[in-house]
């Protein structure tokens, strides 16, 4: 374990027996990535901020109970998730940001074309992509294959059952490989016609 | 077996969750729809797993905004320890008074029994 860990474990301890100190400073720690994947599964920075100060309200009521199965970094984002989904469910949010039939945006369109698959210009529109996906299908794609979340906990968190976490999943992967990578022959629009 | 059997399993084929068998590594070797589907799954799943190491900034005054929610959290959380505490000691009180009235009434009681028998 790296230094940073063991620090991160001392002051988890620390704050599981009530230094109220000690978790001020795992939020100042912990709060760039819990804001990260907030801000991921919400779409926009109010309501990615509103989930993150929830999310630590109950971190901080219930950081006594965290045995230390999971590290804290997964425990949060279980916690995060969790309030994500209360957020949207509570606001019946009604997005319209779906991923249109025409695929997504360039941002960049004078980049040369050879650059396009490099690192940064990749990463971008992908976030573009997940960004724009139903609320619904964002949440287990970056919970899966960003957080690394089993099914079972994804599942859990956004109060579904695991074989709806799967099938989310697979719409969501092929929603967003349809339209960052379309072949010849993909109909936009099919995944969509198909709510879960 | 069909394109539409093997690509529902492409993805979990290159996250390594389900095993590509004989009869689907024989379909895609003889499909170039199929082969093309597989190595944009690749890429996808590549290019999701580099958001992994991103952290984006977080907005202006949330560190701020976080530790006072849980400062006031934790203030009322004290109010309403020492509340509580008041409450049993309170309540502790008045158990022991009436415990207290109530060991001095059978003593006033007995005396009293004791006194007229004597009488009697």
């Amino acid at each position: 374990m790296g230094r940073d860990g063991a620090e991160r474990l001392e002051l988890v301890r620390a704050a599981s027996s009530g230094d109220r100190s000690a978790f001020g400073e795992l939020v100042e720690l912990t709060y760039p990535e819990a804001y990260t994947l907030a801000l991921r599964l919400m779409g926009n920075e109010d309501d990615a901020r509103d989930v993150v100060q929830d999310a630590y309200l109950r971190a901080y009521k219930g950081i006594r109970r965290f045995r230390g199965d999971s590290s804290f970094s997964t425990w949060l984002y279980r916690i995060v998730a969790n309030c994500a989904s209360t957020q949207l469910t509570r606001r019946g949010k009604a997005r319209h940001e779906e991923l249109d039939d025409a695929g997504v945006a360039d941002e960049r369109p004078d980049v040369d074309p050879e650059l396009r698959a490099e690192g940064a210009f990749e990463r971008d529109r992908v976030a573009a992509a997940l960004g724009r996906l139903p609320d619904r299908l964002r949440a287990v794609i970056v919970l899966r294959d960003i957080y690394d979340l089993p099914h079972e906990d994804i599942a859990a968190e956004l109060g579904i059952s695991e074989a709806a976490a799967k099938v989310r999943l697979h719409r969501a992967r092929r929603k967003m490989r349809e339209h960052l990578y379309p072949l010849r022959g993909d109909q936009p629009g099919e995944e969509s016609a198909r709510a879960v | 077996m069909q394109c539409d059997q093997v690509a529902d399993l492409l993805p979990q084929i290159v996250e390594g969750t389900v095993p590509a068998d004989r009869r689907i590594v024989h379909h895609v070797d003889a499909c170039l729809r199929c082969q093309a589907e597989l190595a944009q799954y690749r890429r996808l799943l590549r290019a999701v797993h580099q958001l992994r190491t991103q952290v984006l900034e977080p907005a202006p005054g949330l560190l701020t905004e976080i530790l006072a929610g849980l400062e006031e959290a934790g203030e009322r959380g004290a109010l309403r320890s020492l509340l509580t505490g008041r409450r049993v000691a309170y309540l502790s009180g008045l158990a022991v008074a009436a415990g207290a009235a109530g060991a001095a009434g059978a003593l006033v009681l007995a005396n009293r029994s004791r006194r007229m028998r004597l009488a009697g």
